[in-house]
């Protein structure tokens, strides 16, 4: 190797400067952490709420819509990256926020770990987002899982809390186990781990296709299981319910859209060419899904379990998106499926959002408010966080003119597009199970008398962030083009065929 | 006419004002303030919707107070409303039957008093979407949008089984109105480069397989709306934990939204599969009329006689429908308007006897006119209107439908001639139980007339239910060129 070659261009950092900026930020609110000794964390909620804040700015200036790479092709800016990236900044803000008094009654949690963790998580999504590598997407994955297995144990007093961060912690390294020997097989028949570098070769013909499917296989492993869909969705419910709810919460929201962003980067950017086999893959981890997580939802009585179940039950649905993206006789709605299911993971982490902002806004010091009976004439109590409530519950369910139809209605179109009746008659049948028992959430909320008297207090901040959640519920369900438009746009950009 | 979006405004009118109410009026300390504003805001509602008739051309079978704006771009769907002879009259009695709801509820409902009115009214809103939607999704949002406040309203004011009944009645509706869904994105993805108009599907040609399964997808989520035997038992249910007004709604408008559906949907997009299936569904109308009518005479619960009644006269309505002539069609949708005002009017009644007593049971009335005289007489004519009477309106959409089915085939005319003697005989023996004979107990001897605000809504919906009966003319005139145009269009075969 001549010295010429192994001249070290510096790698345009500008695209990456979100990233930079919130790592920085991460590891110097450690550092204050450390100083500042209040012992509430007080100083650090701030800086963490700024730090998001100021990425969310970087990224907004930078985000040009051009597609660029940097990092020796191992990290891409596009749209849907930005745009995505804009989704995890506001729901962690979100999370924050309604956690806040949560983790201030729970004195173990009240540490300022719980930010920084929760930075550092959100930079694992942002790597995940932008992969455009292999190796990007693992360490991206692995930022993101060990930030969660920690913050799951943060109440250390908690046995449910620590048996599911054990659970979690050892299914977990399981899943990434799979998904790096995936990439191993992968790296075998393609000799890169670029993804655009891997679609090219693959689709130029030339690799052993029984290798590239046996990568394939546990590639589509490990994302199912950073989904939660069955069969790999053990974890969810145990994790859900086992957590304290602020980080249920944390988990319920955000990772979804990063895990949606590593499937669309690794098997539609990436292994576009084994099209056919992977959306087998995934219809039968779809229909599995939808019904495992719609029947198991209906014998829950713990709320956070219910909502669990009904997260697996929407992952499942939109995965019908992912697989309906390619077929061969319809090539002008091909980019539509794939929005279709963005827009469906974006709106589900939004109602997702004010389903557990509402449980968190319930609790108290030493009280969970996870049960379904917690909610008893919550009506009676506070009717408009029970409105909240039942409008997250029926864009859940899937009900005009919430935003969560608009979704269910897109993934269809698409799914009929693609051909797959049947797969839409199953998918409308386990709708209406799902339907079932949101309307039980909503029938103790309204129809039962109150569990208790006790008035609902909270700071006027969250009571503001819920209701526009809330509100954002109902006015993206009656206005969904702009968000839907977008995107499409974005994903349009960022598939490469 | 003057350049004011009136379907736009019968549809917003109510539901801004049902919000409004929830706002301004939240807590029950306020409830003569929430009252107050509801009523004026199912006045406005009314109001808005009368230029519909003034301002309505009978000439023209096109759609007239069309309103067009793109909605969600991506899928083509379109905010376009637009109503012709058929629909305007729905959204009228619509618009008519929400205030006297809210005049019903006015002392019964005490607990959440705006939230009650503020479903009323927000419901009201969405069914005049209903009928005055032209796009296919458009319809489909408000259709099942429409869902939430009964569900509401039946599982918050309702009776002992108003959860099971709010469930039932959600999960039924929701089963069929999801096939019809998958149907509507079928129908876009037919029709080249997508589009989801209605008026577009009409003109769409399909082989008869597709309009058979296309037909079947319609025939769930509007069979299970009628409601048709067999998938008819969520109404008893609803009907009988429903409170007073959500029991009018659900007869008046509910029922109609899938005998709407029939003409707007199945009939003119599956033409050749509606007279392939006009067997059936004449089938499922004549075991409606005839079975349901003997289920009817054997009730013991008057709403649930009422009830089982209403299924048997939405049977007429679909037999009318399937009969494929201008007097069936028309002696449908008069049945249909007719029925409206009847029903409420019946369920109204035996509100205001439930109210009183507290009880719904046949066997606990009895000499109800000694003490309540004038509300006796009322409650007659709603008795004589729904077995039929001549001069009433029960009579005029009957008497049309039998005439139709006469030069049908004279088997299905006895059949459906049968009700005649089957609504007189389930009507007029409940009537006669409760209301005649001497004072059963001491209950009914503690009874107190009617007030002048139950006068009120009595007259009006009397006045209506005679004022059919006697001189229909102005409404079979309004729908003539339309029915006209759907006949005509149903004769053309789809197939190419």
């Amino acid at each position: 190797m001549t010295l010429a070659e192994m001249q070290f261009a510096l790698p345009d950092l500008s695209i990456a400067s979100a990233e930079i900026f919130l790592l920085t930020m991460a590891c110097l609110i450690l550092i204050a952490d450390v100083f500042s000794r209040d012992g509430k964390g007080a100083v650090t909620y701030d800086l963490t709420l700024l730090t998001l804040a100021g990425a969310a700015v970087t990224t907004f200036a930078i985000s040009t819509g051009e597609v660029s790479y940097t990092f020796s092709n191992m990290y891409v800016s596009d749209l849907m990256g930005d745009l995505l990236k804009f989704m995890v900044y506001i729901s962690v803000i979100f999370v924050l926020f309604y956690s806040r008094a949560y983790v201030r009654a729970r004195p173990e949690m009240a540490r300022g770990e719980f930010y920084v963790l929760s930075l550092f998580a959100t930079l694992g999504m942002m790597v995940m987002i932008s992969a455009s590598h292999l190796l990007t997407v693992y360490i991206g994955i692995e930022l993101l899982s060990l930030s969660l297995y920690a913050m799951v144990a943060m109440n250390r007093s908690s046995v449910a809390a620590t048996e599911a961060a054990m659970k979690y912690f050892v299914l977990g390294a399981l899943a990434s186990g799979l998904l790096l020997y995936g990439m191993s097989m992968l790296y075998g028949a393609a000799e890169t781990l670029e993804i655009p570098m891997l679609a090219a070769r693959l689709l130029s013909g030339e690799m052993d296709l029984d290798i590239v499917l046996f990568g394939l296989v546990f590639v589509v492993a490990g994302i199912a299981f950073k989904l939660g869909v069955v069969p790999f969705h053990m974890w969810i419910p145990d994790v859900y319910h086992g957590a304290p709810t602020a980080v249920t919460l944390f988990i319920a929201s955000a990772p979804k859209l990063a895990a949606f962003a590593v499937a669309v980067r690794v098997l539609v950017c990436g292994l576009v060419a084994a099209y056919y086999h992977w959306q087998t893959m995934l219809i039968i981890l779809c229909v599995a899904s939808l019904a495992v997580g719609n029947f198991a939802a209906i014998a829950q009585t713990n709320l956070k379990r219910m909502l669990a179940y009904s997260a697996i039950s929407h992952m499942g649905f939109m995965l019908l998106g992912m697989a309906s993206g390619v077929f061969m006789e319809n090539p002008d709605f091909v980019p539509g499926a794939y929005a279709s299911a963005m827009f469906y993971v974006v709106t589900y982490v939004i109602a997702s959002l004010a389903a557990f902002g509402t449980i968190l806004l319930l609790s108290r010091q030493g009280f969970e408010a996870d049960e379904i009976s917690d909610f008893a004439g919550l009506n009676r109590r506070n009717s408009w966080y029970a409105g909240i409530m039942m409008m997250a519950m029926f864009s859940m369910a899937g009900i005009p003119f919430f935003v969560g139809f608009f979704a269910k209605f897109s993934v269809l179109v698409a799914v009929v597009t693609a051909g797959h009746l049947w797969l839409a008659l199953v998918a409308i049948f386990f709708s209406l199970v799902g339907a079932y028992y949101y309307l039980r959430v909503v029938k103790v909320m309204y129809f039962d008398p109150p569990a208790s008297a006790e008035p609902i207090e909270t700071t006027p901040d969250v009571k503001l962030l819920l209701s526009v959640n809330g509100l954002a519920i109902a006015l993206i369900g009656i206005f969904p083009n702009s968000l839907m438009q977008l995107c499409a746009d974005s994903l349009a950009g960022s598939i490469l065929f | 006419m003057s350049g004011l979006p009136i379907l736009s405004l019968a549809i917003w009118v109510p539901v801004f004002s049902g919000l409004a109410v929830l706002l301004f009026t939240g807590p029950d300390r306020n409830a003569p303030a929430a009252r107050g504003l509801a009523l004026a805001g199912a006045l406005a509602g009314l109001l808005v919707t009368l230029p519909l008739y003034a301002g309505f051309d009978t000439a023209t079978p096109a759609m007239q107070f069309v309103e067009f704006m793109p909605w969600i771009r991506r899928f083509h769907i379109n905010y376009h409303l637009g109503v012709d002879g058929i629909s305007m009259l729905f959204v009228i009695l619509n618009s008519f039957i929400t205030v006297i709801v809210v005049l019903a509820g006015w002392q019964v409902i005490e607990s959440k008093v705006a939230q009650y009115n503020a479903c009323f009214l927000i419901m009201s809103g969405l069914l005049n979407g209903i009928f005055a939607a032209l796009d296919g999704m458009l319809f489909y949002v408000f259709f099942e949008a429409s869902l939430i406040p009964l569900y509401l309203i039946i599982g918050v004011w309702g009776g002992p089984r108003r959860v099971y009944a709010a469930f039932k009645f959600f999960l039924f509706t929701l089963l069929g109105s999801l096939l019809l869904l998958l149907s509507l994105i079928y129908l876009y993805l037919a029709v080249d480069g997508g589009s989801f108009a209605i008026l577009d599907w009409h003109q769409l040609p399909l082989s008869l397989a597709e309009q058979k399964w296309i037909f079947l997808a319609f025939l769930a989520a509007f069979a299970v709306k009628v409601p048709m035997w067999p998938v008819h038992t969520w109404l008893p249910d609803a009907h009988v934990e429903a409170p007073t007004g959500g029991s009018i709604v659900l007869a008046a408008i509910a029922l109609k939204l899938g005998a709407y559906g029939f003409v707007r949907f199945s009939l003119p997009i599956a033409p050749d599969a509606s007279y392939a299936f006009s067997g059936l569904i004449i089938g499922l109308s004549l075991i409606a009329v005839v079975y349901i009518g003997f289920v009817a005479l054997v009730q013991e619960d008057m709403k649930k006689l009422v009830a089982y009644s209403s299924i048997a006269h939405m049977g007429f309505v679909t037999l009318g429908f399937f009969l494929f002539s201008p007097l069936g069609v028309e002696g449908a949708l008069v049945q249909m308007i007719s029925h409206g005002f009847v029903a409420g009017a019946m369920f109204y009644c035996i509100g205001v006897m439930y109210d009183r007593v507290h009880s719904r049971q046949i066997a606990d009335y009895g000499g109800v006119v000694n003490t309540m005289p004038k509300f006796a007489a009322f409650f007659l004519l709603f008795a004589m209107a729904n077995a039929g009477l001549p001069a009433t309106s029960g009579f005029v959409g009957e008497f049309m439908v039998i005439m139709a089915s006469v030069q049908f085939n004279l088997c299905v005319a006895f059949a459906a001639a049968l009700t005649m003697i089957l609504g007189a005989a389930y009507t007029l023996w409940m009537y006669k139980r409760v209301v005649f004979g001497a004072v059963g107990n001491p209950r009914v001897a503690g009874l107190t007339d009617i007030t002048a605000r139950e006068f009120l809504v009595l007259a009006l919906l009397a006045a209506a239910a005679l004022g059919i009966g006697l001189y229909p003319q102005p409404l079979t005139d309004v729908m003539h060129s339309s029915v006209d145009e759907l006949l005509r269009h149903i004769s053309v075969s789809k197939i190419q």
